[in-house]
């Protein structure tokens, strides 16, 4: 049997052992411009210490793009491009392929060098979903696309997105007087379509910034694994999500505890669930109602009771009904009747 | 592609291969002999051919790129942009409205200062469906800092394509460069055509050198920033700078293309056919050039003074040179093989441009007269250049004409 990709070694990042051995350079510093309490921010500068030096970033239009760098200010360590905002997926192809083409050609030093895309949620989740699924179809490319998910075009001022969470109130979905829910749209499940639809990507994980060790070791593993990887990080958001910004990290975890937020990684075809997500899946953690998370939110103070018993419902659907619970949306037959 | 080998003598002296090839094989070959190292393709008429050539080429072990087909035009464009900034000589185009769908990454590309060298198989935009040529597709960049050059040959199409990457990736340019072959008369026709010899190839074209702009993990650098107000104006202004200097940088690369290869083009910009003597002269872009010359002999034989300027480089404007070349004539007929709708004497865009250039450029102004023809692949005829040609005539003596008329359209 042969085949005919043509695979490259990638730095062969080994996981931190604890938060004591994360070294101490910052590859993402000062100068950004992000709100108080910006998880995505935060998620920046993780998967910056996370890939080390010998890394590009490409970074598709967003809060993380006009927030982030001002000229003569950006916090950026590492070689850093803006992209356009669907071109996630195409910006890193075409590093990946100038760098493997030189290498070969003895024009450029041939050393594995991280390639990673950002995209946020509308960027990834919508405009750029196309240009993605493409590069994740190309296995000859070592490559990881990271779309840091603030449930809303955040930067613009607050529009749903793909991702935005059902009925929540956006600058495009304000209650009104008549219709209290704008936004009749369920979450788009990204991490899945990338599995599902790409069966020869070697890793599609989830990550929050509550859990930062492990969102890096995650990162550290997708950059190693080789081929196109991606990795779907959920944010919270201050400004988008209304709240005070000393809860950003507790509303991290609420959305996990939830089981809004499944974490999971799959790893060449098999799937491991981590952190509380494992222990809600085996039963040795009980969900926490999902109105302990709403209710934390301004994005959701138009909630009437029938509303959260609505979001409630989905959430136990998705884990007591979906045939991968928490992940992939199918029934049983013999269930769905 | 039928190789033809010359007689030894011969060979030692120019080194070339001679081959019948269509003009996308031409600039497929460019490709090869200038050692792209990216190329996307994605599937459009008429442009596509070159990409089946480029395909072939890979597959053959004859050229040594990455070779990507991408999911639409846009991703497309954008692959190679990025793959210049690290570095990587790069080609790519389309057509029509997939030149189009790509248009955010083609405005982008040149405020990037990213050499991006590709083909626009001209073809008209959708609706209604049109396989032929228009040249509204690869006009839609003109003001965003693209350079435009309109090819009538096989053989210009290959040496333009090899001078495309002189111009674009000379460090005071970096900035992208479409080449415009009319869709199917000269995509899909096949001519004599001398190629290069490699080395010679290499001689001329050292490789692209991204030099500081380098995104590199040895080069840190933060490209395209967010800038706002205090800074996009002078950002624009660099673009504009190149603008300033692209005429004499073209000059540069067609004397030294003249040095090495020993073809001439003389002058770069427009190239001028029985105009010593001519009283009026028709102009245009592109592979119309076949019928007026043919349409200018037989008028000339009829003893009408008539002569042809076919406008090479549309950006960079040659707009003072133009204006002295055609102040000498009585009037000027301007073929458009595009539309304008709604612009300044409702011509087509190349006739605006030449009254512009007139306005400032030439102290007599002569009259210029506004063709629209040959849209959507219509061919424009022997019989259509003399009913033109008439007009023009009519205006040299005076007599006022519509400054714009659509010709060899149906009942």
């Amino acid at each position: 049997m042969s085949t005919f990709v043509d695979e490259k070694p990638t730095q062969n990042l080994e996981a931190f052992k604890g938060v004591k051995k994360v070294p101490h350079e910052e590859y993402y510093t000062s100068g950004h411009r992000t709100c108080q309490g910006c998880e995505s921010a935060q998620i920046m500068k993780l998967m910056a210490k996370a890939a080390g030096p010998r890394t590009i970033v490409l970074g598709s239009t967003g809060c993380m793009y006009v927030a982030n760098t001002s000229y003569y200010a950006t916090p950026w360590g590492l070689p850093w491009m803006h992209t356009q905002l669907g071109s996630s997926g195409s910006s890193a192809l075409g590093a990946a392929a100038a760098f493997r083409v030189q290498m070969r050609k003895g024009v450029m030093k041939d050393e594995p060098i991280n390639v990673i895309a950002f995209c946020g949620d509308g960027g990834g989740a919508d405009m750029g979903l196309g240009a993605i699924s493409a590069t994740m179809c190309h296995p000859d490319y070592n490559l990881l696309i990271l779309m840091y998910d603030n449930e809303s075009y955040a930067n613009t001022d607050i529009q749903i997105s793909g991702t935005s969470p059902y009925g929540v109130n956006t600058s495009f979905s304000t209650p009104g007087k008549i219709k209290r829910i704008m936004n009749h749209r369920w979450k788009k499940n990204v991490a899945p379509l990338m599995l599902v639809g790409h069966p020869t990507v070697k890793y599609v994980g989830t990550i929050s910034t509550s859990y930062p060790l492990q969102a890096m070791n995650n990162v550290r593993k997708a950059l190693s694994i080789g081929g196109p990887t991606f990795i779907h990080c959920l944010n919270p958001c201050p400004k988008g999500w209304d709240f005070d910004p000393v809860l950003s990290f507790e509303l991290g975890e609420l959305a996990v505890n939830t089981g809004i937020w499944p974490l999971y990684e799959v790893e060449n075809g098999k799937l491991k669930l981590y952190g509380k997500t494992e222990q809600i899946a085996s039963g040795r953690f009980k969900r926490l109602p999902v109105r302990d998370y709403l209710l934390k939110q301004g994005r959701f103070a138009h909630f009437i009771d029938d509303d959260i018993d609505y979001f409630q419902s989905k959430i136990d659907e998705m884990w007591n009904k979906w045939l991968v619970p928490g992940i992939i949306p199918l029934q049983r037959e013999i269930e769905a009747e | 592609m039928a190789t033809v080998t010359l007689p030894v003598e011969e060979k030692k002296k120019s080194n070339e291969q001679e081959a019948l090839i269509t003009g996308a094989e031409a600039i497929a070959i460019a490709c090869k002999l200038a050692n792209v190292d990216v190329v996307t393709a994605y599937p459009i008429r008429p442009y596509d051919t070159v990409m089946q050539y480029i395909s072939q080429l890979v597959a053959d072990g004859e050229m040594d790129c990455e070779y990507i087909v991408a999911e639409g035009e846009h991703s497309q464009f954008e692959i190679v942009k990025h793959a210049s900034v690290c570095g990587a000589r790069v080609f790519c185009g389309s057509s029509g409205v997939g030149w189009m769908y790509a248009m955010e990454a083609l405005t982008v590309t040149p405020a990037l200062r990213v050499p991006l060298v590709c083909m626009v198989g001209n073809r008209a935009l959708d609706d209604p469906g049109a396989f032929g040529v228009e040249h509204n597709d690869a006009l839609a960049v003109r003001d965003l800092g693209w350079m435009l050059t309109w090819v009538d040959s096989a053989q210009e199409a290959l040496d333009t394509a090899l001078i495309a990457y002189r111009v674009a990736e000379d460090r005071r340019m970096f900035v992208p460069l479409a080449i415009s072959c009319d869709g199917a008369f000269l995509t899909h026709s096949q001519a004599l055509v001398k190629i290069p010899a490699a080395e010679q190839v290499k001689k001329f074209l050292p490789r692209y050198d991204r030099g500081d702009l380098l995104l590199h993990p040895d080069n840190v650098i933060s490209v395209a920033p967010q800038v706002n107000e205090d800074w996009v104006m002078e950002i624009r202004r660099q673009n504009y700078a190149v603008t300033e200097i692209a005429c004499d940088v073209i000059r540069e690369v067609y004397a030294d293309f003249e040095r090495t290869f020993g073809r001439k083009y003389g002058n770069p910009f427009f190239e001028e056919y029985m105009t010593e003597d001519a009283e009026v002269v028709l102009l245009g872009m592109g592979t119309l050039s076949t019928p007026v010359k043919v349409a200018i002999r037989k008028l000339r034989a009829e003893g009408k003074k008539v002569g042809f300027v076919r406008l090479r480089w549309f950006r960079p404007f040659a707009g003072p040179e133009l204006a002295k070349c055609l102040e000498r004539f009585k009037a000027v007929g301007v073929i458009d093989r595009d539309f304008s709708f709604g612009s300044p004497n409702l011509s087509g865009v190349v006739a605006t441009e030449v009254r512009s250039a007139m306005y400032t450029g030439s102290s007599t102004r002569p009259p210029v007269i506004g063709f629209i023809g040959g849209l959507g692949g219509r061919e424009v005829t022997v019989p259509d250049v003399e009913a033109m040609t008439d007009v023009v005539f009519q205006a040299a003596k005076g007599k006022a004409q519509p400054l714009t008329q659509w010709i060899g359209l149906r009942g």
